[in-house]
Formats: structure tokens, sequence, C-alpha cells
């Protein structure tokens, strides 16, 4: 028989799914029970309502753009990380995690800070007519912030076991450059990259802490979704902002089973390539 | 060894939070965000008087955070002996869970509020744009900052204070005051969260041309900053804001603090308590501390949310639940 590194198959996979049970699904369980307290037309009502709308339109549409952003920069900085050697790389290296590291708050203030109008940034951009803190470009930007290092990390130790031999071979054969990148190292990369898009997705979707500095909260024009979560608690309707909670889940939810349906169908298309 | 540093791990995460218990009888005050000044010095006095009294230490612990997200705290087991909020909504809701009676606002004095404080406006020094009063705010160019009445109590307060000042005009109704404060929400390009973040926007960020502000947060905002960069602009009509105290009924009973509780209430409302509150820039109840300390405080004509608007109750169905008047006539809409 064979040895098992963790002990019995049995006792491991009940610890998995007690504490899987514990920590997400009873929580998730109770937000869904809440909700439940406003009833089906009561949902339709708040999800139709102009303000809910703009709202997660700001906080979805802002997330999927920020997200693209990340994709595309987040790759560009994976492969200098990983391909290049130059002084001070390690310290590059280090700096991808500071949006992990740092409280939410204390990144959305430091935000604030180089946007606003009297900011670093800001006064610059203030005299082009660009205004960013408190407006949906400051949520965008946010956003960027806190999905930037869930591109890089999972993309890394995919970029680090690439083959060389099969770019070399690529280019033997007389590919050129650009044909070697979007017809041999994109399609391997391409699984990885939809799972650093879907994290940094998920996590800008339902941001609330750096957000909420630099946004300007006008409804309808520069307020997120979870701050509606948040004036509904205060109001202490509980059932309304769960339910704004179970609709954002949902949605995010769906955007990820969306991926994952991509990425299955990047991975077959990853080994027609190979 | 690795067993040795998962111990240690776990019982360093419990000294962080917090699980271990002093001894002494103690209390907690639940209050809202800019009463942390206030309450430290309140806390000294009163340790220092319990004990010259009954011998006894005893230690106040503070909890603070938005009013709304205090009183939440406690109807969800937040173990509160006294709570000191911004406004007597919030308080009703910990009294709608049965954790106090309904009438908690007739067991102290004067509508169990203390202290109270007005709303008035800061702009910066020298008031380049000629802020004088409310009517100065809607006109072209003028930036307004006010947090949003939907997330922050102490915006609610301001929000009323701009109603009841267009009731009060010559002609003034209910038609005027809506066209007069959906103007005014035009002219706010930020709506914070609560009233510390709408002051940092102000003072720090440099948006806007005028705060409106609680007189308190308006007076600490000057005397931390130096008085020479902003100044205080005391409007010709303004609302009385008054952020009432309660001891949590089942919460003493529980922990049997009900006495100590009490005398900490009742404290507020003593010269010595009273005295606090002026230096801390709240508008004492009592006549004689008042009168000391009059040059710090403007007269100004005042009214109060019972003569203009009812009870908060009302007040929240009117005006600031989903789809009330704010909602109606607030920016974007």
């Amino acid at each position: 028989m064979r040895r098992r590194v963790l002990p019995g198959f049995g006792l491991s996979l009940g610890y998995a799914l007690i504490y899987l049970g514990l920590i997400v699904m009873l929580p998730l369980a109770a937000l869904a029970w809440k909700a439940s307290g406003i009833g089906f037309e009561g949902l339709v009502r708040l999800l139709s309502a102009p303000r809910t709308l703009a709202a997660l339109r700001l906080s979805v549409g802002g997330a999927v753009v920020a997200a693209l952003i990340n994709a595309v920069i987040g790759l560009l900085v994976g492969w200098v990380l990983v391909r290049y050697r130059f002084p001070g790389r390690r310290l590059f290296d280090a700096l991808v995690d500071l949006p992990f590291a740092l409280p939410t708050a204390v990144a959305g203030i430091a935000l604030t800070t180089l946007y606003a109008p009297n900011g670093w940034i800001g006064r610059w951009l203030e005299p082009l007519g660009i205004k960013v803190a408190y407006t949906p470009l400051g949520v965008f930007i946010a956003m960027v912030f806190v999905g930037f290092p869930f591109v890089v990390r999972t993309l890394q130790p995919v970029l680090a076991s690439l083959e060389r031999d099969v770019e070399e071979a690529a280019e033997s054969l007389g590919a050129q450059r650009w044909q070697t990148f979007f017809r041999v190292i994109l399609p391997m990369l391409a699984p990885t990259l939809l799972t650093g898009f879907a994290l940094a997705l998920a996590r800008a979707v339902g941001e609330y802490g750096s957000v909420i500095f630099i946004a300007g909260n006008i409804p309808m024009r520069s307020e997120i979704a979870p701050l509606l979560i948040v004036q509904k608690l205060e109001q202490f309707d509980v059932a309304g902002a769960a339910a704004l909670g179970v609709a954002m889940l949902s949605l995010s939810f769906g955007l990820l089973v969306l991926v994952a349906l991509l990425q299955r169908w990047s991975h077959r298309w990853a080994e027609r390539a190979a | 060894m690795k067993k040795s540093i998962l111990v240690w791990l776990v019982a360093a995460g419990m000294w962080l939070s917090g699980a271990a218990c002093a001894g002494d009888a103690s209390l907690l005050n639940v209050s809202y965000d800019p009463t942390r000044e206030l309450y430290r010095q309140i806390n000294t006095a009163f340790a220092a008087q319990w004990k010259s009294q009954h011998g006894d230490d005893v230690s106040i612990k503070m909890s603070h955070g938005g009013s709304g997200k205090q009183a939440r705290s406690v109807v969800d087991g937040l173990p509160a002996d006294v709570v000191t909020l911004a406004l007597a909504y919030d308080i009703d809701a910990i009294a709608d869970r049965g954790l106090l009676a309904k009438d908690w606002q007739k067991k102290l004095p004067n509508n169990a509020t203390p202290y109270t404080s007005t709303i008035v406006f800061l702009v910066r020094k020298g008031n380049p744009k000629g802020i004088k009063d409310w009517a100065d705010l809607v006109r072209p160019g003028i930036q307004v900052v006010t947090p949003n009445p939907k997330s922050s109590g102490g915006a609610r307060w301001n929000f009323l204070a701009a109603w009841g000042y267009a009731l009060k005009q010559a002609g003034g109704s209910e038609a005027t005051a809506r066209t007069y404060v959906k103007e005014l929400y035009k002219h706010v390009p930020v709506l914070d969260t609560g009233a510390r973040g709408a002051t940092n926007t102000f003072v720090q960020r440099g948006v806007g041309d005028v705060l409106i502000a609680w007189e308190n947060e308006a007076l600490l905002a000057k005397r931390q900053l130096g008085g020479d960069t902003f100044e205080i602009v005391v409007p010709s009509v303004t609302i009385v804001a008054e952020p009432p105290v309660a001891v949590v009924d089942s919460n003493v009973d529980k922990h049997g603090t009900r006495a100590i509780a009490q005398a900490y209430v009742e404290f507020l409302y003593s010269p010595q308590g009273q005295d606090i509150a002026a230096k801390n820039f709240y508008r004492p109840r009592a006549a004689d501390v008042a009168a000391r300390y009059a040059s710090q405080f403007p007269a100004t004509h005042t009214f109060t949310l019972a003569e203009l608007f009812g009870d908060w109750r009302q007040v929240q169905a009117k005006f600031f639940a989903d789809g009330a008047i704010f909602d109606q006539l607030g920016p974007g809409s």
C-alpha cells in the first residue's frame, strides 16, 4: 500500500470540509438567510433601482477594466522580474506585494493624498483638466492598485518554468518575435493569466477600504456598490444590505465561472498549440 | 519543535486579541468618532471622583466609531454599559431590540443630552469667497464639503440645519426648503462617509470652499491646525445638535454595574463634567458654565429638532429612508 504524507484520507478530507464549512459556508449561509428577509419583490425593487444599477456598473465595470490593465501590465512586470537580472531586482520583486500587505484604508488614504487636487500627482493633472480623486477615475486607479499583485504572483512561477528551448525552436524555424510571443508564449500562459485576471477582478469588485477614500461617493456618479451596503447598515436595514451583498456575490461568482470556462477552453488551446 | 512554534503563535494571537481581562470594576462606554478627546478627560475625572467617594478603582473602556455602526455593534452584542452617540435615532435602534427602555430619553435631564453643539461653517483663512450665511453656499462656483447623511449621523444634523434655515426664511415652506437643499447638494463634490473624513477632505486635501461641520469639530480642527489657516463662520440660523447618552439596562444588570454606569452619565451633568465638555468645545447645558465659556461659543439663532421636525423616527422616515427626500433630491438624481 502506498504511504500517505498526511494521515488518512478520511481524516484529512473531514477536517478540510469542516474547516471550509465553518469559515466559508456558514457566513455565506447566514448572509443568504439575512437577505431572505426582504422577499422577492423587495429584491427586485432594490436591484432595479437606478442608484443600485449605477453603483454596480461602477464597481463591476471598473473592476473588469482594472483587471484587464493589470493582466497586461502584470504580465510585463512578471516577465521583466523573471527574465532579466538588474540591480534592485529583489527590491522591485518585494514591492509587488505591497498592495497585499498594506491595510486597505492606508492604501486609500495614500492614493488620495497623491491624486487630490493639491496632491503630488494631482496638482500636475489638475491644470490639464484631469480630475482623479473623487471621480470614477480615482475608483479605477485604486482598483488597479489592489489587484496588481494577483496577476504578477500567479504568473511568476509559470513564467519561470517556461522552457526557453521552445522559443529558440520557434525562432530557428523562422518565426518573427511577435509570432513567437503570440503563437507560442501567450497560449502557454493564457490559463494562468486568466487565473490572475479572475483574482484581481474578484478583489476589485468587493474592495471597500482603499476605494472609499478616493471615490467621491456621489450617488449615480462615483458611488461604489459596497458603499450602498454600508449605507443600508447605517439605517439598520440588515436585510437590504445582505440582499445587496448576495447580489454582488452572485455577480462575482458568475464572472468567476465565466473565467473558469475560458480557462478550460484556453487549456485545450494551449495543449493543441504545444 | 514545530508544535511549540504553533502553540506560541496561538498564544500570541490570543494575547493580541486581548482575551485576557483585568479584574477591577470596569465600564464600557460605546461612543461615536469625534468624542475621543472629550471622554479621555471625562474618564480620568470620573475615576478620580469615584475613588474618592467609594474608595474603589474603576476603569472605563472606550469604543469609538461611526455612530450608526456603534449602535449596530451594541445590538449585535458589544457589551456596552453606557452609550454616548451622535443622535437619538441610534439609541432608539438599540431600544427597539429591548436592550433599554423605549423612554430612555426621559431618564436624564434635557432629553438625555448633557451637552450640545451646533452646525457651523469652516472656511479658508480670510474667507476668500466671502461666505456669511447659508444663502452663500449655493452661489455659482462655491464648493461645499459635507458628509453623506445616508452613512453619517453627524451629516444628518447638517442636512436638517440647511433645511431648517430655508424653512425659517420669509415665505419659507417645504417647497422652498426642497429647492434650497437640492441646490446645496449640487455644490458638493465629495460626499464622505463620515464627519472626520469630510474634515480631512476639506483640510488636508484642499477640496471645497466651505465645510459644514459640528462646531466642536470646527473648533478642534482650528485649534489643532493653528488658527491662521481656517476661520469659523456662524450662520444666521442653525440647528442645536443634541448627542444623547444612555445606560444600557440589560447590560448593566448582567455586569452588575448599574450604580457606576448611572453615576457616570450623571457625572456628565455635574459642574466638573460640564466644564470638561466646554473645554472640548461642546456647549454645556449648565448656564453658569456656559457663561464662563461664552466667548468660545458665539450666540446664534438656533432651533431644535423637536421644534421643526418632531423626533428622529419621523425625521428618518421623512428624509433619510430609502426613497425618501434625500434620495429624491440628492446629487445625481
